[in-house]
């Protein structure tokens, strides 16, 4: 028997209904494997306890016969996700200590469907990132490493714990955000799947918010199936939420069946950036290859606005963060940093310049300047009208196509401190992710191969607004095709 | 039109003003969030998450608020917009927990409208005018800040952060403290028919804005200045006509006027320059992405529209044309839907009593209730709904007028008295014989007692003193408690002296 924490969710779940083990076996294998990797900087905080109680009561509804959909899986949670009684950081001083009263939807969900909580992921300080170098506990390093070399590389971002926490095998599976690419690439450099749904099928309730008209949860996990089966629990209608879809939540992972006869893949010919290192390209076009034997018909699509997804998504995004961020001003919660003699105005100040990270400020910056009078038409107004015509881009291919195939991101994971000294390098790294965030749709990375550093590259599946179905099978066929097996070999 | 004018140094200056009330919706729940808006709780014990401010926390519309929107938009006759958004208007201030205020500035729930004023004009006769409404836009309230609890900190108290308010902006169509009193009057009565706010200026649910700008007649529009948060009808006038003097003067002693923010003292009776323009926040508006664009179905309007009640415009009409009211009456009898409610329970009473028709008994009512109980009520600070006269009650001495067995002069000695015991009419009259009397033999008797007592004046009177007439009608109803029949005591000492 395989070893419990290198089983598969669906795995774990088939094995502990069958009697192979018990939840309370899982929860300690991973524990203990949590607890050997904090090399990884993986996690905020381990909530050990609450995997093992999670476990404890599925033992229970086990025997009672009262099994739920996730009895017995440990997961571990992006601590942008609000977590009652549990510290909830953001990866952010601005928040240390800073303890919720009140549990996000998407966790409620997950919990009630029987999942345990192993603890509390790493991140981009605010989502605010593409590599973890962000965050204020420290960055996470990627489990993986380039052949024959010991720079620690970056996990990706913003849920770059996620990532790095189940590639390495530390929990089942992990939730992720993602706003311009947050699940996405961190899932291609690590060598695992990601999903993020529709924009509206998961609730944002409870999760800190950076970009409100973008953020979407999402689940990371080893395959595909994993994430069908994590996707079914965390969508779903909630009034709490008003930009939540009132829509029945398909079985995602009865639509996995590999078969795409009938269907057509569209390849965005705007995607093909220059400086994009060949291997890539050689991949992407494998990737058709493989799409196409599963039955599928290949198709060329343009979507002309590409190239502005880019600048419109570093007009919106900051511009909504910066609103968004203005509560955390150290009135009611969080760090407060009041200087002596000082007046209402110095607090904010004080407290927002130490409770910061300096990507957290250039973004409120950013934002804060194209909302501004006299700016606001030129940028902010300007961004929305492009990004109406990104999602018309999209919704042209749709009537050539049923999802879009491209690489997830225009390199493999960089070293720690390769980009940090450049922005806009940094920022590049969402160019294939940013599109289809900025038109609300689902997207995918699939793990599809290796570079010639040994190092994971990833596929990205875009769908029809709602269709997770088509998207997960996609990816799935992809992944058939692809036969992915590579796992980092432990160092840490 | 009014002509209210300043003189000044070089002539007349008039007065251009703007309003822009914050209403306090009537709701049980905030704008978007199922906190109570109950006013008198203990500070921070009716805020909820999203009023806070908590990580990731999101606002969800409360359908209530839209509803009480649109009846007041329609109340004045203005248009609904169908599709409306939120906008976030950004600023920094420890009573605003988001760090933003949602509100509504590109498009607003409701559209154009106008409230009609009753002003008098030079020659004192009431004149009607329409003041036109821009626009009404929901947005938050914000917390409230404590600063008398420590001595060198302030406290926050939540509880009104979060609660709806309707910014009801005028057009600067007002020339006159007069006139912006009669609009924000109007305003009041109008959202207190429809029930979207209480109007209760002391304790805040209604203020004003006050905008207010001087120019020659004919001249083009002024620049104008903003009087923040002014909390009665009385302080808007005060404020106005301060502030109209103070830009008249600047003007006219070579200065400019800066548009500015200003604040009212009603100790000194004057106005303070708060901020200039220049220091003004930019607000950085976008549109809230957490939340979806307002639409709003015909059949929603519909309902909305079938809800309100009849208006005091509407109501003053029927009062003049159906009831035969004085205009005069009819306003003062509808200018607050709480007398026009009392007014109209009285007026079936009396119907009821009297076996007549509403139109019949009404001028009765109307005038027993505006001159008599009104009185009383002045005299004792009450309103009407605290009145120790109940309608019934009413009703029944203004039907014992109507049926002869009191006088004026009984019925007002009766009233007396109810204001003092709360006892029935009837009561009163029986225990105290106050009961009008026509016994003919009986005022005769008298009468012949009153001339035989008074020969001398009697002499007069047949020798053509015409005026003394009056003085036995007095001494003939002295001499019978005031109970005799005013009418019979007339035809019989008539009869008597002639």
């Amino acid at each position: 028997m395989t070893s419990l924490t290198e089983m598969t969710i669906a795995g774990l779940r088939d094995g502990f209904r069958k009697g192979d083990f018990s939840a309370r076996e899982v929860a300690e294998a991973y524990i203990t494997r949590m607890e050997g990797a904090r090399a990884l900087n993986a996690f905020v905080v381990e909530t050990p306890d609450h995997a093992i109680a999670a476990a404890d009561a599925a033992d229970r509804a086990r025997s009672d016969g009262q099994l739920q959909p996730l009895s017995g899986v440990p997961l571990g949670i992006k601590d942008l996700f609000a977590t009652r009684g549990v510290q909830t950081t953001a990866a952010s001083k601005i928040l240390e200590g800073f303890t919720p009263v009140y549990e996000s939807t998407v966790t409620a969900k997950l919990f009630a469907a029987g999942a345990g909580m192993l603890g509390k992921l790493n991140l981009d300080q605010f989502a605010m990132g593409s590599s973890n170098e962000t965050s204020a506990f420290g960055n996470v390093v990627s489990p993986w490493r380039r052949a024959n070399d010991d720079a620690p590389l970056a996990p990706g971002g913003s849920s770059g714990g996620s990532s790095s926490a189940v590639a390495a095998g530390l929990v089942a599976g992990a939730t992720g955000t993602d706003t311009g690419g947050s699940i996405r690439q961190p899932a291609a450099f690590t060598g695992i799947a990601g999903i993020k749904p529709t924009y509206g099928r998961a609730s944002r309730w409870g999760i800190i918010a950076f970009a409100s008209s973008l953020d979407q949860a999402g689940p990371m996990a080893r395959d595909v199936r994993d994430c069908a089966i994590l996707l079914k629990e965390m969508c779903g209608f909630d009034p709490k939420d008003s930009t939540s879809l009132d829509i029945p939540v398909p079985d995602f992972e009865a639509a996995l069946s590999g078969d795409l006869r009938g269907k057509r893949v569209g390849i965005p010919r705007e995607y093909r950036v220059d400086g994009m290192p060949a291997e890539i390209e050689k991949l992407w076009e494998q990737g058709a290859a493989w799409l196409k034997a599963a039955g599928a018909e290949i198709v060329d699509v343009s979507l002309p606005h590409t190239h502005h997804a880019l600048p419109t998504y570093y007009i919106v995004a900051p511009a909504e963060a910066s609103s968004n961020l203005a509560r955390y001003d150290g009135v009611r919660y969080g760090l407060r940093v009041l200087p002596d003699n000082g007046g209402l105005d110095d607090m904010y100040a004080q407290t927002r310049a130490a409770g910061f990270g300096y990507e957290v400020k250039r973004r409120i910056m950013i934002g804060t300047y194209v909302l501004s009078a006299g700016y606001y038409d030129a940028y902010y107004l300007k961004a929305q009208k492009v990004r109406a015509l990104i999602a018309r881009d999209f919704e042209q291919a749709w009537e050539k196509c049923d999802v879009l195939l491209a690489p997830t991101a225009p390199s493999a994971a960089f070293a720690l401190g390769e980009k940090t000294a450049d922005p806009i390098s940094m920022y590049l790294n969402d160019v294939f992710t940013v599109p289809a965030s900025l038109a609300g749709l689902p997207a995918m990375s699939v793990p599809a191969g290796l570079d010639s550093a040994g190092l994971p590259l990833g596929l990205q599946i875009i769908g029809k607004p709602l269709d997770e179905e088509g998207v997960l099978n996609a990816s799935y066929a992809l992944e058939r095709a692809a036969g992915f097996t590579a796992r980092p070999e432990k160092w840490w | 039109m009014s002509s209210y004018r300043i003189q000044g140094a070089t002539g007349e200056w008039e007065v251009v003003i703007g309003l822009e009330v914050h209403a306090q919706v009537i709701s049980n729940a905030k704008l978007f969030s199922g906190a109570s808006t109950a006013f008198g709780a203990e500070p921070n014990a009716q805020v909820s998450l999203v009023d806070a401010a908590m990580p990731g926390m999101l606002p969800v519309l409360n359908g209530e608020c839209v509803r009480q929107a649109v009846r007041t938009g329609l109340a004045i006759g203005a248009e609904i917009n169908r599709w409306s958004r939120f906008d976030r208007k950004n600023y920094f201030y420890a009573d605003l927990p988001q760090g933003y205020q949602i509100s509504q500035l590109y498009h607003p729930i409701v559209g154009e409208g106008g409230i009609e004023i009753e002003i008098e004009d030079e020659g004192g006769h009431a004149i009607t005018r329409r003041i036109g409404v821009e626009r009404i836009h929901l947005e938050q309230d914000a917390g409230k800040l404590m600063h008398d609890q420590h001595p060198t900190r302030s406290y926050v108290d939540l509880n009104r952060s979060g609660i709806a308010l309707m910014e009801i902006v005028s057009r600067p169509d007002m020339r006159s403290p007069a006139e912006a009193g009669a609009y924000l009057r109007k305003l009041r009565s109008i959202v207190r028919y429809v029930g979207s706010c209480d109007g209760n200026m002391e304790e805040g649910s209604m203020r004003a804005d006050v905008n207010v700008s001087v120019r020659k007649p004919g001249d083009e529009l002024g620049t104008r200045c903003e009087i923040k948060n002014v909390n009665s009808v009385r302080f808007v006038m005060a404020a106005i006509e301060y502030e109209a003097s103070r830009q008249v003067d600047v003007i006219e002693g070579g200065g400019r006027i800066v548009q500015e923010t200003r604040l009212f003292d009603p100790d000194k009776v004057e106005t303070r320059s708060l901020r200039s323009k220049e220091d003004a926040q930019d607000y950085r508006y976008f549109p809230d992405p957490d939340l979806l664009p307002l639409e709003l179905s015909e059949d929603f309007v519909s309902e909305c529209l079938e809800s309100l009640p009849e208006l005091p415009d509407a109501k003053r009409s029927r009062y003049v044309d159906a009831l035969g009211l004085s205009p005069y009456n009819a306003q003062v009898l509808t200018a607050e839907k709480e007398t026009a409610q009392w007014f109209e329970g009285l007026l079936a009473e009396c119907a009821r009593v009297q076996g007549k028709a509403e139109a019949d008994v009404a001028k009765a009512a109307s005038n027993w209730l505006t001159s008599d109980l009104f009185g009383a009520l002045n005299r004792s600070g009450k309103t009407v709904t605290e009145s120790p006269i109940s309608q019934k009650q009413g009703a029944e001495l203004i039907g014992l007028v109507a049926d002869g067995t009191l006088s004026g002069r009984l019925a007002k000695e009766v009233f007396e008295v109810m204001l003092e015991t709360g006892d029935d009419p009837i009561r009163i009259v029986d225990e105290r014989g106050l009961r009008q009397t026509s016994d003919t033999g009986e005022i005769e008797k008298i009468i012949a007692e009153v001339l035989a007592g008074n020969m001398d004046k009697v002499e007069q009177y047949r020798s053509g003193k015409d005026k003394l007439f009056g003085f036995f009608v007095g001494q003939t109803m002295r001499a019978t408690g005031g109970k005799a029949n005013p009418a019979v005591v007339n035809e019989l000492l008539k009869k008597a002296l002639g």
